[in-house]
């Protein structure tokens, strides 16, 4: 399998790395919504972010990839304490997967051959702490979506069947990617997704000579292409674990607050998730950029990608949210 | 290139390199030369159809073999092999689902060579558009007969090594070339000239060479880029049937190593899709019709099954599906036996009944035939248009589906097929110019082929035809009053025939007595709006509709 095309070496599109990054150093942001084109390179730096993440520690043989033994659910059997890093997860759910491959169904092999009752956990558990990318989430089936609103908001995956009572941690950070001519998405969905992203083709010739370039050296160069931007990735990662600690020592003042709350009523978003969501992703903004304590300049920056999909939406507005929430923004903080 | 040199080209560049390009779209009908065309592809075939079930590509559990023994018998899916040649009929009928599939193996670079068969008719039937964007190339054999067919060489099945395309020296003004001239041609997507490159390399590594020169750029842009233009550029020079043979003195004067933009364009415009030549000058490009997927996907609302699930659906008498049942059973079998059960056959229990889902949503399809002819540009087509527009945002609360038809001039134009993307109706209807004569009949008619159309796909069309009425283009495009008026009628009587629901709004200064004559040939509703503003218009019509 080849190394997938390194996350540092991607031309532009600036907003969609700056929202995974976020999401990367606090996952409770709650996901990262891509809607473009086709050929901007969403899928690739989704791809491109599994192998960036730092590794996390887990227990050996747990199938959720629990920290600690007492994660590990009890169904697993999962007896040794022994702890291993792996990558941190990211699991692709395909159109059209059934619902037993999603949320874990009976062990078909282990039932016809052996006669036992076994768990096999579906993909929902092997996005534990990690990432569930879903590639065109606007053409994804119903009753799928409905089951991950659930988990999603629930952290925990629960499966009643014949003979199967079975529940396991379940915390992802959910990556969608569509192209919003081929359909819309739920406004459920929609809000569930911390942040979201549009992304066009780059329109400087020379940005785009860049991503062919790069593209071809990966193809055709491989070997020294990933060893030039390796150590990129690396100095992203470093950046990253030491943005999580920095987001623990993070002071927020009450006039933060008070601005993201300001900023939200002006925008008429609905619920109070929009508030939630802009101050996490401010902050690990500012944890990002190394900052000590939240200030409105963090605010403003990830106004936009936090609030633009939650504004009651004018079908006839084809300006986009985004130059709306801008616009506000400048408004409110001056 | 001829059309079939072109093809053969493809085939034989996607077969040098299927991991680089992905493979061919094929846009022809069945016929000599794409049987010809097909008969060059070495090696097996594996067919693959749109109504193909997802195990047949994924494999799953074999039914029959797992209960006749106590193992569970897995059948391998097409896409678990790799190097497949495979061949996708009907592709202008694939499901967004398998799409997605196919275009996750095609990313995943196993080596599959996949020739997508787009036997649509219509402009608006096209292949799914995420997969076309990562076949490298698209060809299309429309027109060619027994006669084109050229003699080829037969094409090698081994693909070129990897070691011999990469050590293909890529000068860095070809990349910049490829790169403008997508641009140029008005290409969003980034893939087109990274597949570009591929297939210019494939090129030179097939021509054994180490160099990329301009004829391989030349090739790759005939081949890969052409096809996706959206727009001819701005500097196209006065006569569009110049011969594609570059003049041999332009060449001697510019000793350039990479060939300028002008000859490039000028050499890949006999490549250039029909259509975009016809639509150039109307300043209308092709990315509307791209509903695509979207579009398909709301055809198959009825009838179409959707994957069995366990749940009992909503209707009534739901029917089973057998083999999904056993499906689910099956990997039980032991285990219930081992309960005791010495009933002979597999032992099913209700959980495991697996029922048929149909999709039974009819949609409604708003189809507005609006009179863009001068007297209506005159009196009241922004009025008009406002109306549109908010009867628009009242079709997005209730997600309908909307079509814009025009009619001026000498005939109607289908300016948006049924979509719901009402960004893009808004737009169409923006850029609505006015005037001409008002050819009533050919745009009924026209709302009466959508209207037909989206029956068929089991949306419930409703025609909305907002004119003044004085029709007086005949069908047959002259300019006869009283052969127009005679053609409206006989039209309006077909739709109401079809059982179209429709609407008439006179937006003429004065109640116009032949329209209601014509909204009763239609059977449908008349309303007369004389110096009405849009809100009051959409009042209208949406009284009328819930009525």
């Amino acid at each position: 399998m080849k190394q997938p095309f390194p996350f540092s070496a991607i031309v532009g599109q600036q907003d969609m790395k700056r929202a995974m990054l976020l999401t990367a150093i606090d996952p409770s942001i709650g996901g990262v919504l891509v809607f473009g084109d086709r050929g901007t390179g969403k899928s690739t730096a989704v791809r491109a972010l599994a192998a960036l993440l730092p590794p996390i520690k887990a227990v050996k043989a747990c199938p959720v990839y629990g920290e600690r033994i007492e994660d590990c659910p009890a169904w697993a059997g999962v007896t040794k304490k022994a702890t291993h890093q792996i990558p941190t997860p990211v699991v692709d759910l395909p159109l059209g997967a059934s619902e037993d491959r999603v949320t874990g169904a009976l062990d078909i092999e282990k039932a016809l051959t052996k006669g036992e009752k076994a768990f096999q956990p579906g993909l929902l558990a092997a996005a534990n702490r990690g990432y569930l990318y879903i590639d065109e989430v606007n053409l994804l089936e119903d009753h799928i979506v409905d089951l991950l609103l659930d988990v999603a908001q629930s952290g925990e995956n629960v499966i009643e069947r014949e003979g199967l009572s079975i529940r396991h941690p379940a915390r992802f950070v959910l990556v969608g990617s569509g192209n919003p001519e081929e359909g819309e998405l739920r406004p459920q969905l929609l809000d569930r997704f911390g942040l979201s992203v549009d992304v066009t083709s780059p329109t400087e010739v020379a940005e785009r000579v860049e991503v062919i370039k790069r593209r071809d050296a990966y193809e055709n160069d491989h070997a020294a292409f990933m060893l030039r931007w390796q150590a990129e990735d690396a100095t992203l990662r470093d950046r990253i674990l030491k943005a999580r600690k920095t987001l623990k020592k993070l002071k927020t003042p009450d006039s933060a607050l008070e601005d993201v709350a300001a900023l939200c009523i002006r925008l008429g978003s609905d619920g109070l998730r929009g508030e939630l969501t802009l101050l996490k992703a401010a902050r690990a903004y500012a944890a990002w950029r190394d900052d000590t304590a939240l200030t409105r300049s963090h605010i403003r920056a990830t106004a936009p990608l936090a609030l633009r999909h939650r504004l009651r939406r004018d079908p006839l507005d084809d300006a986009g949210s985004g130059t709306r929430v801008t616009r506000i923004v400048e408004d409110v903080l001056g | 290139m001829t059309p079939w040199a072109r093809a053969t080209t493809a085939l034989r560049l996607t077969f040098a390199d299927p991991a680089g390009c992905g493979g061919l779209a094929l846009r022809s009908r069945p016929g000599p030369a794409r049987e010809a065309l097909l008969a060059l592809i070495p090696g097996d075939v594996s067919r693959l159809h749109p109504a193909l079930p997802l195990e047949a590509l994924e494999g799953g559990i074999d039914v029959s073999a797992s209960l006749s023994g106590t193992t569970l018998v897995r059948h391998r899916g097409l896409l678990q092999a790799r190097n497949r040649t495979l061949l996708l009929t009907m592709a202008e009928r694939c499901p967004p689902l398998i799409a997605s599939r196919l275009c996750a193996a095609l990313d995943q670079g196993q080596g599959h060579r996949l020739i997508a068969l787009d036997e649509g008719v219509e402009r608006d039937e096209h292949l799914p558009p995420a997969l076309q964007d990562r076949l490298a190339f698209h060809v299309s054999l429309e027109g060619l007969g027994q006669r084109d067919i050229a003699p080829t060489d037969p094409i090698a099945k081994r693909p070129v090594s990897t070691k011999f395309l990469q050590a293909v020296e890529c000068p860095e003004e070809a990349l910049e070339e490829l790169v403008q001239l997508a641009v140029t041609l008005g290409i969003n997507s980034l893939r087109a000239p990274s597949l570009a490159l591929r297939a210019a390399r494939a090129h030179v590594a097939l021509n054994r060479r180490n160099r990329l020169t301009s004829e391989d750029i030349l090739v790759a842009a005939e081949l890969v880029l052409a096809p996706r233009a959206t727009r001819i550029p701005q500097e196209t020079p006065e006569e569009p049937e110049a011969p594609a043979k570059t003049p041999p003195e332009a060449t001697a004067e510019r000793e350039l190593t990479a060939l300028p933009q002008e000859i490039l364009l000028e050499a890949i415009r006999t490549a250039l899709p029909a259509d975009l030549l016809a639509k150039s000058g109307s300043n209308k490009g092709k990315n509307g019709f791209g509903s695509g997927a979207g579009a398909k996907r709301t055809g198959s609302r009825r009838g179409r099954p959707l994957p069995a699930r366990d749940a009992t659906p909503r209707g009534k008498a739901p029917r089973v599906d057998l083999m999904a049942t056993l499906r689910a059973a099956v990997p039980w079998q032991t285990l219930r036996r081992a309960q005791g059960s010495n009933r002979p056959g597999p032992i099913i229990r209700p959980s495991d009944l697996r029922y048929r889902r149909y999709e039974e949503l009819s949609d409604r399809l708003l189809v507005f035939v609006v009179d863009a002819s001068g007297s209506a540009a005159l009196a009241r087509l922004a009025e008009a248009k406002g109306a549109v527009e908010i009867l628009l945002s009242e079709a997005y609360a209730r997600r309908d589906h909307v079509a814009l038809i025009a009619f001026r001039g000498k005939g109607a134009d289908l300016l948006l097929p049924p979509t719901r993307s009402l960004v893009q109706t808004k737009r169409r209807l923006a850029e609505l110019p006015g005037g001409g004569g008002t050819p009533l009949a050919a745009g009924l008619q026209m709302g009466c082929e959508t209207a037909c159309g989206a029956f068929r796909k089991g949306l419930s069309p409703v025609l909305i035809l907002l004119t003044d009425g004085r029709a007086n283009i005949a069908l047959d495009g002259k300019p006869d009053r009283k052969q127009a008026a005679e053609d409206a009628q006989r039209v309006a009587a077909e739709v109401a025939a079809q059982g179209v629901d429709s609407i008439v709004i006179d937006t003429g200064r004065r109640p116009e007595p032949a329209l209601r004559q014509l909204a009763l040939s239609l059977r449908g509703q008349y309303a007369s709006l004389p110096r009405a503003d849009a809100r009051g218009l959409s009042d209208t019509v949406s009284a009328a509709l819930e009525g």
